[in-house]
């Protein structure tokens, strides 16, 4: 009797043209009822099927092609890669430096230049439609010319990654105010400080500040699932505390905000320890339900005690911070500061003042962070997230180490609650769905858990990418008027989240160094360590 | 007391549909040991679905039996959902298995922000409401019961009936049951463990898919945030009842149908969801481990 083997050897592109019609009958079958037919409501106000086939096509052949390169192609790329990587033990850059080549680098930057001081007048002759690809081109040579910087001295910056990121962020708004500066400049328009710092809003505020909340936010809830392990689902709740004790009680009694600053982080760690009693017996995903559960009472109270909280009405004309009293930043104070200074009115010097504030609060709660590491109570903390049996037969109290976690991690969400709520002026429960908290989870566990610069670096992609698309007007240029980017923001931030996830398991930063260690540091693989058990 | 058995009942129907949905995750959790935090997104999809062949149904016939039409919506809804959670257990689930336990966490909570935004991006961000399909009520000692309810309260216990069977009586059951206690030993039994994952997850969105059409015919509206507060409660109810036991995601969803529609009977609407959340802290802190749950055994 003879074994006959049904299987043939197939090669790559035989196998992905399987794959790719596998992929097209199930997008067919997905998207069938979601793009195909679509519900809208006619002029009797009844529902009714539009069908759009056109589209389910596109969408299906789209998918059957991405599919078809990504196992013909892409897969024995990254194979190949593994392997060159195992023989010469080095990391795979060899694409790297075919990709960043000299030439290259010297060509994007003479196009950034020439597209800079010429840009305007491109556009000017050529038309807002021709326009578009003018400006595209001029990011995609700036973009080009900082990644082929970064990749020529990343050996230099991965030494000094932290003093240089702590540097470029303290210079970054005045780095936005030049520029735009020099383009105004470039443009001849006539009042140039005004129109650098009116443009550097959208700078400051959007990006710098709105990043660097989450990154603060992420290191307090890092604190809690990061080093002590502890699922926390509702974060968001203490970040409300924070917001509405700084709203009522700076609106109602008129306190200023660095009274309110402690004051909002006491009440944030009181409900931490609150909510950290009731949980100390459970583990793992019941205590992800009951954090979760907290999270959702918060955000009810806050919507249904309307007498206190104005309901999801929420709370307007929360006051603006002062520097300390020195001068402020409402226009009809009378040391309002453009009075004091004698210098232009402009919103921007707020913002670029809440910009540093953030950055100071977000900086201290690393330097503490850091700190409590190395103090018996951090070292107690990473003990109980390897194994909470070892760590309670080593006498710890993990009854306080727990409640220490929560409170010192509700604290910092406390603190940039009520940065919040002065940034926006407005607080209402809107800002503290579980989505938020879902948003800085995820940013904690892309960047590594524990990895204070992998959490800044997922801060800044997932956070400056999803605001990043609100800026691509020019997309217009190539879909048409209706097309609005904003739509697309959160469903491209879930698929970024399940993509990062699957290309980095173990997050940005996937080995960290041990806080506490005998004669040697070495560098532990993230593999080793357990986390989030509970 | 008419009162009081009149909320009984609206308390059973709700119960009904999250111990519908609340099985699906009790199951999820039971294999593999993660929270598929999608689930309630699974549900919306159903609900969609169900709806889209509603819409369909009407305008191809001129009028088709109300019992037909739900039967159609209901397979078609159960057919075209799970092949929503087969794909996502595939691409999603599938590649993490065996990596730290955050991270199929994390792809499911991206999972779910992305299923609740294609619908919003694809059907729009509006309510979609659909006439009454089932309008009888019937007056029995000064209770109504809406045929809608008997309807609901019935398809449940016809499911549960079946599923029970399939579980405890069928060898797909034992598969189960088999990867639930050691997965490894199950697959070196010759058990096709990622098969019987998918199967797992396919039952559990078919379920979901019933729990939708049916409270699209009960609510006669959905929109695509409609995910969130049903799947959380379902959530809430497999924890109660102790994650990981059927029985218990059944009784749990029936003790937070109860919850809801007493307290909003007795004391405030506003704060039935607070109730709810409550009380399941409570039983927690003195049932660590939920109502039916094993207590977790710690090996040293």
């Amino acid at each position: 009797m003879s074994l006959q083997t049904s299987t043939q050897p197939t090669s790559p592109v035989q196998q992905a043209l399987r794959e790719a019609l596998i992929a097209g009958v199930v997008s067919f079958g997905l998207f069938f009822f979601f793009i195909g037919l679509k519900t809208d409501q006619n002029i009797r106000n009844e529902l009714v099927l539009v069908t759009r086939w056109g589209l389910l096509t596109t969408v299906v052949v789209l998918t059957m092609i991405v599919r078809f390169l990504y196992v013909a192609y892409a897969v024995p790329f990254l194979a190949r890669q593994k392997i060159a990587d195992a023989v010469t033990g080095l990391l795979p850059d060899s694409t790297g430096t075919k990709f960043f080549r000299v030439p290259f680098f010297i060509g994007s930057l003479a196009l950034a230049a020439v597209l800079i001081v010429f840009g305007s007048a491109i556009v000017a002759w050529t038309g807002p439609n021709i326009g578009a690809y003018v400006t595209l081109i001029r990011a995609f040579a700036i973009i080009y010319a900082v990644a082929a910087v970064m990749f020529y001295g990343r050996a230099f910056i991965g030494r000094n990654f932290a003093s240089i990121g702590i540097v470029s962020l303290i210079l970054y708004p005045i780095l936005v105010v030049v520029i735009l500066a020099l383009l105004a400049w470039s443009n001849g328009s006539a009042n140039i400080t005004s129109a650098a710092f009116q443009g550097s809003l959208k700078w400051v505020d959007n990006f710098g500040i709105q990043i660097l909340i989450y990154v603060m936010l992420a290191w307090g809830l890092n604190i809690v699932v990061g080093l002590a392990g502890l699922l926390d689902l509702g974060y968001v709740a203490f970040y409300a505390v924070g917001a509405y004790s700084y709203a009522l009680l700076g609106t109602h009694f008129g306190l200023s905000f660095w009274i309110l600053l402690p004051m909002a982080g006491i009440l944030a760690a009181f409900w931490g320890v609150m909510l950290g009693f009731p949980v100390l017996r459970l583990r793992g995903d019941y205590l992800a339900i009951v954090t979760l559960a907290f999270g959702e009472i918060i955000r009810l109270v806050l919507i249904n005690w309307r007498e206190v909280t104005n309901g999801s009405a929420g709370i307007s004309g929360v006051p603006k911070v002062s520097f300390f009293g020195w001068f402020t930043f409402n226009v009809s104070d009378p040391n309002y500061i453009s009075k004091v200074f004698d210098i232009p009115q402009s919103g921007a010097y707020y913002k670029i003042f809440l910009y540093y504030l953030i950055l100071a609060l977000a900086l201290l709660t690393a330097f503490v962070t850091i700190r409590l590491r190395r103090m018996p109570v951090g070292r107690a903390w990473e003990a109980l997230r390897e194994d909470e049996i070892a760590c309670r037969s080593l006498g710890i109290n993990t009854t306080s180490t727990k409640l220490t976690a929560f409170a010192i991690g509700a604290m910092f969400g406390g603190f940039a609650g009520s940065f919040f709520a002065a940034r926006q002026g407005f607080v209402s429960p809107e800002s503290f769905v579980f989505l938020e908290s879902a948003i800085i989870l995820a940013i904690v566990v892309l960047g590594g858990m524990g990895s204070l610069v992998g959490i800044a670096i997922a801060a800044l992609v997932m956070v400056g990418g999803t605001e990043a698309l609100r800026e691509m007007e020019f997309l217009k240029s190539f879909f048409g008027q209706d097309f609005t980017p904003e739509l697309y923001r959160m469903l491209l931030f879930g698929m970024a989240m399940v993509v990062v996830m699957l290309w980095k398991p173990r997050g940005f930063a996937s080995s960290r160094e041990p806080t506490a260690f005998l004669r040697e540091r070495k560098a532990v693989s993230g593999s080793f360590t357990k986390e989030g058990h509970g | 007391m008419q009162y009081f058995i009149q909320q009984l009942i609206n308390g059973l129907t709700l119960g009904s549909i999250y111990g519908l949905i609340a099985i699906g995750y009790t199951m999820v959790y039971g294999i593999i040991g993660m929270i598929n935090f999608a689930h309630g997104d699974i549900f919306m999809i159903g609900a969609f679905i169900a709806l889209i062949v509603f819409l369909a149904l009407t305008s191809l016939f001129y009028s088709v039996p109300v019992v037909i039409a739900l039967l159609i919506m209901m397979i078609v809804a159960m057919l075209m959902t799970s092949l929503y959670n087969w794909t996502i257990e595939k691409v999603a689930y599938r590649p993490l298995r065996g990596s730290f336990r955050l991270a199929p966490l994390i792809t499911a909570i991206g999972m779910s922000i992305a299923l609740s935004n294609f619908v919003q991006v694809t059907q729009g961000p509006r309510n979609k409401p659909i006439p009454q399909m089932v309008s009888r009520v019937y007056e029995i000692g000064g209770i109504s019961i809406s045929l809608k309810q008997i309807i609901i309260v019935v398809v449940t216990a016809v499911l549960l009936t079946l599923f029970w069977y399939l579980v405890n009586k069928t060898s797909l059951g034992r598969a189960q049951r088999a990867c639930e206690q050691d997965r490894k030993m199950a697959a070196l039994l010759g058990i096709d463990v990622d098969r019987t994952i998918s199967i797992t997850f396919i039952m559990g969105a078919s379920l979901a898919a019933v729990a939708g059409t049916l409270f699209l015919m009960y609510y006669g509206v959905v929109s695509f945030s409609d995910g969130f507060v049903p799947g959380v409660k379902a959530f809430t109810a497999a924890v109660l009842g102790g994650i990981g036991s059927l029985p218990g995601a059944v009784l749990g969803g029936l003790l937070i149908g109860f919850i809801e529609s007493m307290w909003s009977a007795y004391f405030s609407i506003d704060y039935k969801d607070v109730a709810a959340f409550s009380i399941l802290a409570i039983v927690l802190i003195f049932l660590p481990s939920g109502i039916l749950g094993r207590p977790e055994v710690e090996k040293v």
